[in-house]
């Protein structure tokens, strides 16, 4: 062997930090890599990826837009798996938000008061929570895993939105189209700058990552779910418990997600189509992971996410690259920071041939 | 129901099963080694888009097949690198396997995606196929059916009557005292993995040249998912397994029953029943703890390394 | 330089070492067996034995030093070319596989050639018969008790040809009489050539068994000798450096008021192959220290799961379980600490303490109820300044509250975890295997702490395997055995013999006289 892994002992928490940023280096090598292989000049391909998106001021609104489905699915995910509860189901209570909260601004599309809008944010983030909720129950009731149930959970809901689209809220003067009527003024979320798209939901996003920063870094709830996550029977031991915090970190979860959700209809989109997410919710596992289940490191990550998903439309409108290429990217990221997160406990220590003997043979002379 | 409809629906539950049976198969091996592969859906897709490509550019479906093994196989290679050799977390690794095998498949399928392609036809064995009800089910299937049967017997005997099922239950149940014993513990898990990886190529080429033949993204829609819950369901026993993918296929193909009863049900509602029955089956499968434990490997999704 | 005439030993080292990140496990050991010896491999925990063993066994590898089998320079490099040397080894934790037969953990460790487990059977008989060890060849393992499958790892090494048999501390699973037999076969085996290396730091065994002793003290031989002819207070000294606190004696108390009141507790374990707890009386009073002996998995975990509350029983039965006359048996642990009550459990690591948590947030774990949280905040000065008392006073040896507490020795962690409870102000402490695996210094300061906390006026309930320990700091002993408690006596009154015969199940109580029908509900 020549190269070996050495314990340190203790985390190393240079590492900690590095390790996001070596893995999303060497993904970048990967890229230009694999650019080079399909005939794309690399570097070029990586500009349009990932600096030309953001090149003005508009880019940089639509990151914030991005960024803020991904963003929130991503904090409460953090705290879920802070408690080793691998919810995967993201996607699904996302879409659930959607649907619910489209479903409630459809009926209130001649209403102008803006109750309207608190209205179908309630319907949204009571969804998401209900959804995740499901899942909490399945666990705590049914000893169900929770990874398997969630993520059936998210092909449920991607088919009961798609029954709805196509059935009870289809719009009736949409010429056929699947997608839902548009919503009406009052339950949109009022946009921020004339001229970009950008809506007071990133307060939301921004309210939601103080108060998961608090609650992860400085509450005793926060502290339990830790200690959840990383040592079950101590957390017995010392009489948390179990089941309220799972309850409690999915539910939690869930309604971050159905924000995520009901954002996006009421907010860019403004009525319920099929296409509501295009994978935020597992885009927001990557993240979760990639920003160390932290707050702040998950406001980075996110960002990154959300240009990673921009520079791929924009792959796709300039280079003719496939639209997968987000996906993709998402995947080598994650791989990479796991490889990369083995260097926190463990040292590389590059064994020459020759090092052995060296420190074998005065010791065995001596004796 | 006459019975060329219920031998239709056999047949048809033998078709949809298949490729769980296989995906849980390598599962079911993988996981008696002690490692939880969540990336099969990840590796079901890339072995469905490498057979597909394979064949369609060479025009040998056999060749597609062959490839589509050795992509599950590579996928499941770059897992058991980080998950088995680099100690990383096993969930986060099998996420991570699943949404880059999404990400790859569909970036390089884009250019096929909606491509014909003449598939495995059936091969009815004359004589046994004529057998009332159960015939058609079990003799008038294409060759990756037989296949599966064979492999199942295999898999099956090996578990039950070798010394390497042995080997693989002892490395699954306590791996520092197979270590101990001299036993390579890494070097079984990365075998189990990487059969797994087969199995799930596999699976995904059944998808892509048999069961559909063609291309679209995402086409396993959540079978290396089920397949996961099945191994659960199977309590880790080999027999069940097949006896859960069958269910499970009959379970998909439930719109063909209610169709012949004449019940008619928004088809995306109908859509979501295989995912229902996953989370159904769980419930009554989990619910007592007690029989789940006494039956996972006991080492289950744990790292291993060896001591210094 | 060896004699020439005589055979070379069987085993000889020279000049082992072994560095592992932040200490050196073993010191240019030298050490050597002889045909048909049996020789001690004598030491504290962490004195270095197990390393030692693992190199030999080709578990680890040395860093230096040479390694010679009959004369002859050899590297073992792993566990299988040690059993093809013929040198064979019985783990202090069963490297045995739950879910398989006794013939196919045997199958597994002989390797291929050794064929299908079931042609095994028969010769499994055979040598099990010759050496007088009792084993059903085709029972799965989970179903065997301890001694049994002790012995399947002894029966598992003489099948093959055998020239080396390496006993990692064997006798800590057994109760006297299994120690009795085994050493029978093990005398046995010697007389017929087999060397033996018996690891062990329990001195009267020792003397009782083997020829010859090494003695270790923190990675380094501080002596050979012929433990027949030391002294029990000489070979202390080679262990542990100076006997201080070895020969302390406590005075022993009677205690005050009844404080914990367990009445006929029984309880059914969902596990099956688990113990379940029979007809339990316990009273503990305030100013006492009671003893509960016996061989691990006689129902000490399930007792602490129940006291602690991680387990409760349900609401109709909540008076089974008494604090100050407060009916308990139903409440979660974070209601019986605000009773009062205070637990050390048997596992420091992933129990007590969550490894990869400072010492800080351990010390917030169980201490969270002490003021330390507010309007469901961390009150971080608060949690430090108490984490910084629990140091000082327990004189734990750390650089500071932040380290994690797997880097903490096993003596350091447990005088942490200790002096957490104690800070607590408890009416009854419960402490289970306070001292194992913990350096004589920190034992005698865990003992100590202990008496003191008894002349405070505490309840204290020790759970231990260590007979001699609860003999020097308990005021009254029982043992455990199967689930049923012996009656308990003071200890002046009883003497390691009777206590020795209740860890084997043999005392009468209600429960024992009634075994066909239950006295009490079990729940």
């Amino acid at each position: 062997m020549l190269l070996s892994l050495e314990p340190r002992g203790q985390q190393s928490r240079a590492m900690l930090l590095l390790s996001p940023l070596l893995a999303g280096a060497l993904t970048l090598i990967s890229g230009a890599l694999l650019f080079a292989a399909l005939g794309n000049p690399p570097l070029e391909t990586l500009y349009t990826l990932l600096i030309m998106p953001i090149s003005d001021m508009y880019g940089v609104t639509e990151l914030a837009i991005k960024a803020l489905p991904i963003l929130l699915c991503a904090l409460g995910l953090a705290l879920a798996f802070r408690a080793r509860i691998w919810n995967i189901g993201a996607e699904g209570q996302l879409l659930v938000g959607a649907l619910a909260g489209s479903a409630v601004a459809i009926q209130l599309i001649d209403v102008e008061s803006r109750w309207a809008l608190v209205l179908v944010f309630a319907a949204g983030v009571a969804a998401g929570t209900a959804w995740a909720g499901l899942a909490a129950w399945l666990r705590t009731r049914f000893n169900a895993n929770e990874i398997l149930t969630t993520i059936m959970l998210n092909y449920i809901a991607l088919n009961l939105l798609q029954y709805f689209i196509y059935g009870p809220l289809k719009d009736p003067a949409g010429y056929g189209f699947p997608q839902s009527a548009m919503f009406g003024d009052a339950s949109r979320l009022p946009i921020l700058f004339e001229g970009t798209r950008l809506h007071v939901g990133v307060f939301f996003a921004l309210l939601a990552l103080v108060a998961i920063w608090v609650l992860v870094q400085r509450s005793f709830f926060g502290f339990q779910v830790k200690v959840l996550g990383l040592d079950r029977r101590a957390a017995r031991f010392v009489g948390f418990r179990e089941k309220r915090l799972v309850w409690l970190a999915l539910m939690v979860s869930g309604a971050l997600a159905g924000l995520a959700g009901v954002c996006e209809v009421s907010g860019p989109i403004g009525q319920l189509i099929p296409q509501v997410s295009p994978g935020y919710g597992y885009a927001a596992i990557t993240v979760a992971f990639l920003g160390r289940l932290n707050p702040v490191g998950i406001l980075f990550a996110s960002l990154l996410m959300a240009l990673l998903y921009l520079g791929g439309e924009m792959a796709q409108m300039t280079l003719n690259l496939p639209l997968a290429l987000t996906g993709l990217f998402q995947g080598m990221l994650l791989f990479f920071l796991l490889a990369c997160d083995v260097l926190i406990l463990y040292r590389l220590r590059v064994k020459l041939p020759w090092q052995r003997q060296f420190v074998a043979t005065p010791v065995a002379k001596g004796a | 129901m006459d019975l060329d409809l219920i031998s239709n629906i056999l047949f048809a539950m033998v078709r949809t099963g298949t490729p769980l049976l296989l995906v849980a198969l390598g599962e079911l091996v993988c996981e008696k080694s002690g490692v939880l592969n969540l990336g099969q859906e990840g590796m079901m897709l890339f072995g469905a888009v490498i057979g597909f490509i394979v064949a369609f550019a060479t025009g040998s479906l056999w060749l597609g097949v062959a490839l589509a093994i050795v992509a599950g196989m590579v996928l499941a290679l770059l897992f058991a690198l980080v998950a088995v050799y680099l100690n990383a977390n096993q969930i986060a690794c099998g996420l991570a396997l699943t949404i880059f095998g999404v990400g790859l498949s569909s970036f390089i399928g884009t250019a096929w995606v909606g491509k014909p392609l003449v598939g495995f036809g059936t091969l009815a064995i004359p004589l046994l196929s004529q057998i009332p009800l159960l015939g058609r089910m079990l003799f008038a299937q294409d060759l990756l059916v037989y296949l599966s049967f064979a492999l199942f017997a295999v898999v099956g005997w090996v578990l039950l009557k070798t010394r390497t099922g042995l080997v693989l239950q002892a490395v699954g149940e306590n791996p520092a005292a197979a270590s101990a014993m001299g036993l390579p513990v890494r070097r079984v898990r990365l075998l189990a993995v990487l059969f797994g990886g087969a199995m799930a190529g596999l699976a995904g080429a059944y998808l892509s040249l048999a069961y559909t033949p063609m291309w679209a993204e995402n086409m396993t829609a959540g079978r290396g998912w089920i397949a996961l819950a099945l191994v659960v369901f199977a309590s880790w026993r080999v027999f069940r397994v097949l006896l859960g993918a069958y269910l499970f296929g009959l379970a998909s193909i439930l719109h063909l029953v209610l169709q012949g009863l004449g019940v008619s049900i928004p088809s995306n509602l109908l859509a979501m029943l295989p995912y229902v029955a996953t989370i159904v089956v769980l419930v009554l499968l989990s619910r007592d703890a007690v029989r789940t434990r006494l039956y996972a490997p006991v080492s289950l999704g744990q790292p291993w390394q060896p001591g210094h | 330089m060896p004699d020439i005439s005589s055979p070379p030993p069987r085993l000889e080292l020279r000049g082992i070492t072994k560095r592992y990140p932040g200490c050196l496990a073993n010191d240019r050991i030298d050490l050597s067996v002889a045909r048909g010896e049996i020789r001690a491999l004598l030491g504290e925990n962490g004195a270095g034995k197990s390393t030692l063993m693992k190199i030999i066994f080709g578990a680890a590898a040395a860093d230096a030093g040479e390694l010679r089998w009959e004369g002859q320079p050899v590297t073992v490099r792993d566990p299988s070319q040690a059993r093809e040397l013929g040198i064979g080894m019985v783990f202090q934790h069963f490297s045995l596989f739950e879910t398989l037969t006794v013939a196919e953990n045997v199958a597994l460790a002989l390797g291929p050639a050794a064929g299908d487990p079931r042609q095994l059977v028969p010769r499994i008989r055979e040598v099990s018969k010759r050496y007088g060890m009792a084993l059903d060849p085709e029972r799965r393992v989970h179903a065997l008790s301890v001694g049994e499958r002790q012995r399947v790892e002894i029966v598992r090494c003489l099948m093959q040809d055998i020239k080396l048999l390496i006993l990692d501390e064997p006798t800590s699973v057994l109760t006297p009489p299994e120690v009795d037999e085994l050493f029978v076969t093990l005398r046995k085996l010697a007389a017929e050539g087999v060397s033996i290396l018996f690891i062990s730091h329990k001195l009267g065994e020792v003397r009782a068994l083997c020829h010859s002793a090494t003695v270790l003290r923190a990675g380094r031989v501080t002596g050979h000798c012929d433990p027949r002819e030391q002294s029990d207070l000489a070979l202390a000294q080679l262990m542990v450096g100076d006997a201080e606190g070895l020969e302390a004696r406590y005075p022993k108390r009677s205690g005050d008021k009844v404080f914990l009141d367990l009445s006929q507790l029984s309880w059914r374990n969902p596990d099956p192959f688990a113990t379940s707890l029979h007809d339990i009386d316990l009273t503990v009073r305030a100013g006492e220290i009671v003893g509960i002996a016996g061989v691990a998995g006689n129902g000490q975990d399930e007792l602490m799961a129940l006291l602690s509350g991680e387990e409760c029983l349900p609401l109709q039965a909540a008076r089974i379980i008494t604090l100050g006359g407060q009916a308990v048996a139903n409440l979660p642990p974070d209601a019986r600490r605000r009773l009062g009550l205070a637990m050390v459990p048997a596992e420091r690591l992933g129990h007590a303490a969550v490894p990869s948590l400072s010492l800080a947030d351990n010390a917030l774990l169980s201490g969270f109820q002490q003021g330390l949280v507010r309007h469901g905040m961390i009150q971080r000065g608060k949690v430090s300044a108490f984490a910084r008392r629990i140091i000082e006073r327990f004189e734990v040896k750390t650089p500071d509250m932040h380290t994690s507490a797997r880097s903490l020795s096993g003596g350091n962690l447990q005088k942490f975890i200790l002096g957490r409870e104690i800070l607590q102000n408890p009416k009854l402490l419960i402490a289970a295997h306070p001292t194992w695996g913990v350096d004589v210094g920190a034992a005698a300061a865990i003992h100590r702490a202990l008496i003191e906390l008894r002349d405070a006026g505490a309840a204290i309930l020790v759970i231990s395997e260590d007979l001699d320990e609860l003999f020097q700091i308990s005021d009254r002993i029982g043992a455990l055995c199967g689930g049923r408690l012996s009656p308990l006596k003071a200890t002046a009154k009883t003497q390691t013999s009777e206590v020795g015969r209740w860890m084997t199940g043999q005392f009468d109580t209600a429960a024992n006289a009634a075994d066909a029908a239950p006295t009490s509900t079990t729940y």
